[in-house]
C-alpha cells in the first residue's frame, strides 16, 4: 500500500525543512496558490476527505458552510489537543513530520481565506511546541509564510497556543473559549462556529490528520485521493494501536484491511503477546463502544469487519462500533472489562466541565457504582443502575461529553454483563482473580 | 517580589501579539505557564494577581482559569513531579504496578510530597503516549516503557541533578 501520509517519516533529517522540501515538500502550496481558494476547497470536496478528529464529517462540505461577511476575518484552527484515551497519532504526525502540518495548513488557510490560523495543541505535549514553532520559523524564512507568500499576495501567520490539561478543549466550542483564554466549558450551538467561532468570527476547527491530508489531496487531485479506500471511507487513515499487542504504534491504513488482518499482521500489530487471546477490543478510542472478540472480527451477520468507517459501525450499537479518533485499543484474556472500564468512567467524571447535570453528576455516580462492583461491593441492582444512568445522559447534554462518558459503559454491559454479575455474585473471588475468557474468545485465532 | 525579568516580559508581548488588537486575554493561558515556571512550579494568589494586572484583565478571569485547568498547580509541589498515567490503555500495560512502586520507593501517596520536597506524585489521565506504556510525564518531557529499573534510574537522575544544581 502507498502511504500518503507517513511515506517519509523515515527519512533523516525529514522534521526540518531542507530534508523536506528536497523530498517533494511544500509543492501542495505552490500548486493551491495558482488556483482560486474555491478551487482548493472544490479539489477536498471531490476527495471524500472525512474529518479525523473523531466525528467523521465530510471536509469539504464543513469549509463551504464557512460565512463569508465582508470586512470580517476568518479564522482556521487546527485541533492538536488529541485527548482521547487510546489517540496518540496527531502527536506522532507533529513530532515527526512538523511541516506537512504547516504545509497542510498553509494550502487550508488560503482555502478558507484565514490570514492567521492557530494550531491548540495540548499542554502535555509541551516539546512537541518547540519543534512546531521551529517548522513554523523555517516555512517563514523560505517565503511560505508571512506577507504575500510566494508573490500571491496572500498573507499568513500560523501559531502555537498550548493547551493546560482539558479533554474537553478537543471540543471544538470549549477550544474556541479555551484559546481565548477561558475555561473550557462548550457553547451552545447553534450559532456553530462557521458562523460565529473565534472572537466571534466565522471559524474552522479541524483536526491534524485532516489538515495533514489535504496535502497529498492537492498533489494528487481529489479524484483520484478519492480512488483510494472503499465506498465513503476515501483515502488513508492513522491508526494508533495500543493496549496488548506485540507490535503498538501508529500505522497508516488504507481502509481496505480487515480487523483480522490489522490485528494479527506482522505488517500492523503483529498479535497478541505471550500466546494469550484476544478478549475485547475498542476500535476508535475510548468513547466508542467495546467489542468482544466475535463481534470485532466479523459482524453479527457473520461478515468480515474491515477496518473504515462503515464496516466498523455495522450493526449499530447493538453489535457494531465507530472508527471515531483511530484509536485502537486491544484487551487479551486476562484483562478484566470492568476495571478497564472503571478507569474509563474516572477519565470522563475528570474531564466533565460541570456545565449540564447530567454529565456532571452521572460522570460521578457511573465511577462509583463502578468502583462499587470492581471491589466486589456491588449489588446486582447496580448494573440496572449503571445502565439507567448512562441512558438518562446520553443525548441531554450541550456537548458530546456526555454521550461519550456513557456509551463505555453502555458497550460494556451491554456485551460483557455475565463478567459485571460474576463480580457481584463472586466479591471475594475477583479480588484474587480475573473473570477471563468466558464465551468471548476470538473463535479463529484460539492458540494450539 | 513576584515579577518577570524584562526577558520574560518580552516573551509576554511577543505571545500578546499573536492575537488581534483587544484580544490580550488569549495571552492568559500561556502566560500562566510561563508564570508557573517562574514562579517555583506553582501558581500562588500574589502570582495570578500580578498575571491579571500584566493582561489589563480581572483577578477572578485569572482564578476561574487556573482552577480549570490540570496543568496549572495551585499548591507547592515537589522539585521533580512524576505525572503518571492510570487510564485504561495503560492500565492494561501495568501502570498500577509502577504506581505502586513509586508509592512505596519514595514512600508517598498520590497527590502528597516527599518531606525533603524533592518529589511529588500524582496521577493524571491519558497523555497521548499509550502505545508507549506505562509512562509519566516529567517536566516538559515523557518517560515511556517504564519498568522498576527505569523508574530507579529516574530517581537516581534526579536525585544528581538536584545535587548538581544546588
Ligand atoms: C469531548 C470531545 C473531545 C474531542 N477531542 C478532540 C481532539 O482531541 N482532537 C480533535 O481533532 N477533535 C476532537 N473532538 C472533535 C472536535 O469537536 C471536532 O469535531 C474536530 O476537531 C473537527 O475536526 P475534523 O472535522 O477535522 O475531524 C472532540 C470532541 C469532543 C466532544
Ligand atoms: S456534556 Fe459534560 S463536558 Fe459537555 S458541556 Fe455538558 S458538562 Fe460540560
Ligand atoms: S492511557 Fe496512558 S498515555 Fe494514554
Amino acid at each position: 500500500m502507498k502511504k500518503l501520509l507517513l511515506e517519509n517519516d523515515h527519512i533523516e533529517g525529514i522534521r526540518y525543512f531542507d530534508a523536506y522540501r528536497k523530498n517533494g515538500g511544500y509543492r501542495s502550496v505552490e500548486t493551491a496558490l495558482k488556483l482560486s481558494p474555491d478551487a482548493v476547497v472544490e479539489e477536498v470536496k471531490k476527495s471524500g476527505l472525512r474529518g479525523r478528529g473523531g466525528a467523521g464529517f465530510p471536509t469539504g462540505m464543513k469549509w463551504s458552510f464557512l460565512a463569508k461577511p465582508e470586512g470580517v476575518p476568518r479564522y482556521l484552527v487546527c485541533n492538536a489537543d488529541e485527548s482521547e484515551p487510546g489517540t496518540f497519532k496527531d502527536r506522532y504526525l507533529m513530532e515527526f513530520l512538523p511541516h506537512l502540518l504547516i504545509e497542510g495548513m498553509i494550502v487550508s488557510s488560503f482555502a478558507l481565506g484565514s490570514n492567521r490560523s492557530y494550531i491548540y495543541i495540548r499542554g502535555e505535549y509541551a516539546w512537541i511546541v518547540d519543534i512546531l514553532e521551529q517548522a513554523i520559523a523555517e516555512a517563514k524564512q523560505n517565503g511560505f509564510l508571512g506577507k504575500n507568500i510566494l508573490g500571491s499576495g496572500f498573507d499568513c501567520e500560523i501559531y502555537v497556543q498550548r493547551g493546560a490539561g482539558a479533554y474537553i478543549c478537543g471540543e471544538e466550542t470549549a477550544l474556541i473559549e479555551s484559546l481565548e483564554g477561558k475555561r473550557g466549558n462548550p457553547r451552545i450551538k447553534p450559532p456553530f462556529p462557521a458562523v460565529k467561532g473565534l472572537w466571534d468570527c466565522p471559524t474552522v476547527v479541524n483536526n491534524v490528520e485532516t489538515l495533514a491530508a489535504v496535502v497529498p489531496i492537492i498533489n494528487m487531485g481529489g479524484e483520484e485521493y478519492a480512488k483510494i479506500g472503499v465506498g465513503r471511507s476515501t483515502g488513508t487513515k492513522l491508526i494508533s494501536a495500543c493496549g496488548n499487542i506485540n507490535k503498538p504504534g501508529v500505522y497508516e491504513i488504507d481502509m481496505t484491511i480487515s480487523v483480522e488482518e490489522f490485528i494479527y499482521s506482522d505488517e500492523y500489530c503483529g498479535g497478541i503477546p505471550n500466546g494469550k487471546k484476544l478478549k475485547a477490543c475498542i476500535p476508535g478510542g475510548s468513547s466508542v463502544p467495546i467489542l468482544p472478540a466475535n463481534l470485532l472480527l466479523k459482524t453479527a451477520k457473520g461478515e468480515t469487519r474491515y477496518m473504515n468507517y462503515e464496516s466498523l459501525a455495522d450493526g449499530g450499537f447493538a453489535s457494531g462500533s465507530m472508527m471515531g479518533s483511530g484509536g485502537f485499543i486491544v484487551l487479551d484474556e486476562d484483562q478484566c472489562v470492568v476495571k478497564h472500564t472503571l478507569t474509563l468512567a474516572t477519565f470522563y467524571r475528570h474531564e466533565s466541565c460541570g456545565q449540564c447535570s447530567p454529565c456532571r453528576e452521572g460522570t460521578g455516580w457511573m465511577e462509583k457504582i463502578l468502583k462499587n462492583i470492581e471491589h466486589g461491593k456491588g449489588k446486582l441492582s447496580d448494573i440496572d443502575l449503571l445502565w439507567d444512568i448512562q441512558r438518562r445522559i446520553e443525548g441531554n447534554t450541550i456537548c458530546p461529553l456526555g454521550d461519550a462518558a456513557a456509551w463505555p459503559v453502555a458497550a460494556a454491559i451491554r456485551h460483557f454483563r455475565d463478567e459485571f454479575e460474576w463480580h457481584v455474585l463472586n466479591p471475594e473471588e475477583c479480588q484474587r482473580r480475573n473473570y477471563g475468557l468466558a464465551g468471548y474468545a476470538d473463535p479463529i485465532h484460539v492458540p494450539v | 517580589m513576584t515579577r518577570f525579568s524584562d526577558d520574560k516580559l518580552a516573551k509576554v508581548q511577543e505571545i500578546i501579539a499573536r492575537y488581534p488588537d483587544g484580544k490580550q486575554k488569549s495571552a492568559l493561558i500561556p502566560v500562566l505557564h510561563l508564570a508557573q515556571e517562574t514562579f517555583g512550579g506553582w501558581l500562588s494568589p500574589e502570582t495570578m494577581d500580578y498575571v491579571a494586572e500584566l493582561l489589563q484583565i480581572k483577578p477572578i478571569e485569572v482564578y476561574e482559569v487556573a482552577t480549570f485547568y490540570s496543568m496549572y498547580n495551585l499548591k507547592p509541589v515537589g522539585k521533580y513531579m512524576f505525572e503518571v498515567c492510570q487510564t485504561g490503555p495503560c492500565m492494561l500495560r501495568g501502570s498500577d504496578d509502577i504506581i505502586n512502586y513509586i508509592k512505596e520507593k519514595l514512600g508517598i501517596g498520590v497527590g502528597e510530597t516527599t518531606a525533603d520536597g524533592m518529589f511529588t506524585l500524582k496521577t493524571v489521565e491519558c497523555l497521548g503516549a499509550c502505545g508507549y506504556a506505562p509512562m509519566m510525564q516529567l517536566g516538559k518531557h515523557y518517560r515511556e516503557h517504564l519498568t522498576k529499573e527505569k523508574v530507579d534510574a529516574i530517581i537516581e537522575e534526579c536525585r544528581k541533578s538536584a545535587a548538581a544544581n544546588n
